[in-house]
């Protein structure tokens, strides 16, 4: 794997080689010391053409415990505001010798163009509303340590179809992974000709009682000025998970940020059936698996004498080997 | 058209086809003066001082004709200009285009039509027609001074780029026709239904997560201006159609007597929105989309039928900088006057969809919608000829391009069939480099 542009690219089997690689994070990051030297001296951009808190906060921490260089440049205040063009910006970047590039845009394909610009390894952390592999794949992981296994599992995606990349990369990872996947919301937002990507489509929540897991999408206030809902009130009274709706024995998810009282009600965020701060926890260790999965393995510039050098010491105390 | 001398050349042997002048056969096609003066028995025409072709195993067809290509000319000639993109019909076989009025600023007033056909005399490589825009400046409020328009030469109008969106607009621009005349060709699309659309509205675009036009964009707005047009008696000409509702509801308005004609892209003819899953806006992001299977399907009966009338190119030139950003910020358009003939060839004549003849008459119907005369193989004719060789393969791209722009929809394609030499307004417009004439006999 050279680089992750999107779910639709992975395998099972790859898939459940980053998942098993994060298990394995999951385990360092109980230790008191928390990083480990694998990017020692590699250099990982990230770049963000979005507003992020989770995905950046979690890409650049994971570059971090995996000792690498961190250059984080934002969209805002950055030659970006000065009209460069993206194949200008990464042709800048690129004279860092990035071992990888987490780019995060608002248009569908950039990582794609990206992974053409560079040498460094391209992580796809959004593209429009195209794919967000990075969130389907910790999505994936909370869920196999819950149930093991997603195989025949029913799994709803409920809310805004049309605009999520979420619900685009889940879908075809929750498959993968052998899940059975409806998606429902208002027929404004569900894309047409999405049941061809093998999901069944409901248009209102009558039947949610079948799901295993209820994944819920953010509702943006914007939807409403474009006359997609009416109204939050009337999306809350017909889509809304509350604790009416969402059975004891339901998971209940959210890529977040939630929008409390729109798509879910403050007493199903809190339930013990959901698993939002889980979600948030794997974001970290399946990232830092990303990052191990794109880099540890290829290969590396021939190492100057002195850096081999360093390499050779003794490992220090307090770090796994 | 820039003025030079009638060409003197004979075509020896060729195989000459223009169906609509029912000419099927081996022939020395005799050039004199610009004017096809003979068909002769093959290798019984005298040289005489003429260039001698050696055209054995070669095509000759009556030069095509494109209704709908973006010159680019003023205000953008870093995409193209009426030289280069002239040369690149004349590549493609083409005697003659019809150049659209979205330039800028947009060809609005008479002084603009006269000052576009003078610099065509000056510079083009094939006679160029222009039209003129059917609103002023394109802003959909004022209809243009038509009738001066049309002494200045205008050959007709179209707002194209952008849909005529008020129906009173294009009533009034209707009515007005019946004082000045000139076909308005429209751009068939509503804006509120497309949105900020970036392809078709389909599985595809679900699995992408790009925002659709929806085939109804287009099919809906033909239906409304063909109501319009049938009933102020108005001439008009649907360009791009994309659809199989639009090729539907153009079928129905001629079926109700509808003075109605219609066009096609090669690329509308021969791709689907499922090249879109490359995500590469060079090649694949132009406006109307591709479609569907079915929509392929339609585009090809219509064609077919006659329901179509030509293909046109919408030959779009962009800058390699306004196509290598992501699908959605990329630049609407591709060109093709280089490649139709060879890509509709390969991707439909040799799998036996289409046939040579057909083609042949469609490639050069663009003429006669806009009241122009058909080229045409026909003794006494001016020569319009477009000789190829159905047997080489080539790779486009691979020498460059005539076009001053790259994005070419077929860009690092093999094809089959190529465009020799052109013969245009009575003038040799082009001829491949590498293409080795014979010596006067």
């Amino acid at each position: 794997m050279k680089h992750l542009l999107g779910v639709d690219q992975l395998s099972r089997e790859e898939i459940e080689a980053i998942l098993d690689r994060a298990e394995s994070f999951a385990e360092v990051g109980r230790r008191d010391i928390k990083k480990v030297p694998t990017l020692r001296g590699r250099t990982v951009v990230s770049l963000f053409y979005e507003s992020s808190t989770r995905t950046s906060s979690s890409f650049e921490l994971a570059a971090k415990r995996l000792s690498a260089d961190l250059v984080s440049v934002k969209a805002a205040g950055s030659s970006v505001d000065k009209g460069e063009s993206l194949k200008d910006t990464i042709a800048t970047l690129s004279a860092y010798d990035p071992a990888a590039i987490v780019i995060r845009h608002p248009y569908a394909g950039a990582a794609q163009l990206v992974a053409g610009w560079t040498e460094a390894a391209v992580v796809n952390a959004g593209d429009g509303k195209h794919e967000h592999p990075s969130q389907a794949l910790l999505d994936v992981f909370t869920l196999r340590r819950r149930l093991d296994s997603l195989e025949g599992k029913r799994i709803w995606i409920v809310g805004d179809v049309l605009h999520s990349r979420v619900a685009r990369s889940n879908l075809i990872a929750f498959r993968e992974m052998g899940a059975e996947v409806t998606v429902c919301g208002p027929p404004t937002l569900i894309p047409r000709g999405i049941e061809e990507l093998g999901c069944d489509v409901a248009y209102s929540l009558d039947r949610l009682e079948e799901a295993d897991v209820v994944y819920a999408l953010r509702m943006q206030r914007e939807r409403m000025r474009e006359s997609f809902v009416p109204s939050l009130r009337e999306y809350a009274t017909h889509f809304q998970i509350d604790s009416r709706r969402l059975g004891p024995r339901q998971l209940l998810m959210h890529p977040g940020p939630v929008n409390r009282g729109v798509e879910l009600s403050a007493e199903a965020i809190d339930s013990p059936q959901s698993l939002i701060a889980e979600q948030v926890a794997a974001g970290l260790v399946v990232r830092m698996a990303i990052l191990y999965e794109l880099l540890a393995g290829s290969e590396r510039p021939a190492p100057v004498e002195g850096d081999d050098a360093e390499r050779q010491s003794p490992t220090p105390i307090g770090q796994p080997a | 058209m820039r003025s030079g001398e009638g060409a003197d050349v004979i075509l020896r042997g060729a195989t000459v086809l223009d169906p609509v002048a029912g000419i099927d056969g081996f022939y020395d096609v005799v050039i004199r003066d610009g004017r096809i003066v003979e068909l002769a028995a093959p290798g019984s025409a005298d040289g005489d001082g003429a260039e001698v072709v050696d055209a054995e195993g070669l095509h000759a067809f009556p030069g095509f004709f494109d209704p709908h290509v973006h010159l680019r000319t003023p205000g953008q000639e870093y995409k193209e200009d009426i030289e280069t993109g002239t040369r690149a019909a004349a590549a493609g076989g083409y005697c003659g285009v019809l150049a659209m009025a979205n330039t800028e600023p947009a060809v609005s007033t008479a002084a603009d039509v006269e000052s576009l056909r003078e610099r065509a005399r000056a510079e083009a490589s094939v006679p160029v027609g222009f039209l003129a825009t059917v609103t002023r400046g394109m802003g959909g409020e004022e209809l243009t001074e038509m009738a001066e328009l049309r002494d200045a030469g205008a050959v007709g109008f179209s707002d194209d780029g952008l849909p005529i969106r008020s129906a009173r607009i294009l009533r009034r621009a209707l009515q007005y026709q019946r004082l000045c005349g000139g076909v308005i060709a429209l751009h068939e699309e509503d804006p509120g239904l497309s949105g900020d659309g970036a392809m078709h509205e389909g599985p595809v675009s679900a699995a992408l997560g790009l925002a659709g036009i929806p085939s109804v964009s287009e099919s809906t707005t033909i239906a409304r201006d063909a109501a319009l047009a049938g009933y102020e008696e108005g001439r008009i000409h649907v360009q791009h159609l994309s659809a199989v509702e639009s090729v539907d509801a153009v079928r129905a308005a001629k079926a109700a007597g509808v003075k109605i004609s219609a066009e096609a892209t090669p690329h509308h003819l021969c791709l689907t929105d499922e090249e879109v899953r490359s995500l590469d806006p060079r090649r694949f992001k132009m406006n109307p989309p591709l479609r569907a299977e079915a929509d392929r399907q339609a585009l090809i009966e219509g064609l077919r039928d006659g329901t179509i009338e030509c293909i046109a190119t919408d030959h779009a030139p962009h800058t390699t900088e306004e196509k290598e950003v992501p699908f959605e910020q990329a630049a609407m358009g591709v060109t093709g006057l280089e490649t139709a003939f060879a890509a509709i060839h390969t991707d439909l004549v040799l799998p036996g969809v289409l046939d040579l003849s057909l083609v042949i008459e469609r490639m050069a119907g663009g003429a006669e919608p806009f009241g122009l005369e058909r080229p045409s193989l026909a003794p006494a004719s001016e020569a319009n000829v477009a000789l190829c060789d159905l047997d080489a393969e080539w790779t486009v791209g691979e020498g460059g391009y005539e076009s001053r722009s790259q994005n070419s929809w077929c860009a690092g394609r093999k094809l089959t069939g190529r465009v020799l030499m052109t013969i245009a307004g009575g003038q040799v417009a082009y001829r491949l480099r590498s293409f080795s004439l014979g010596v006067a006999a």
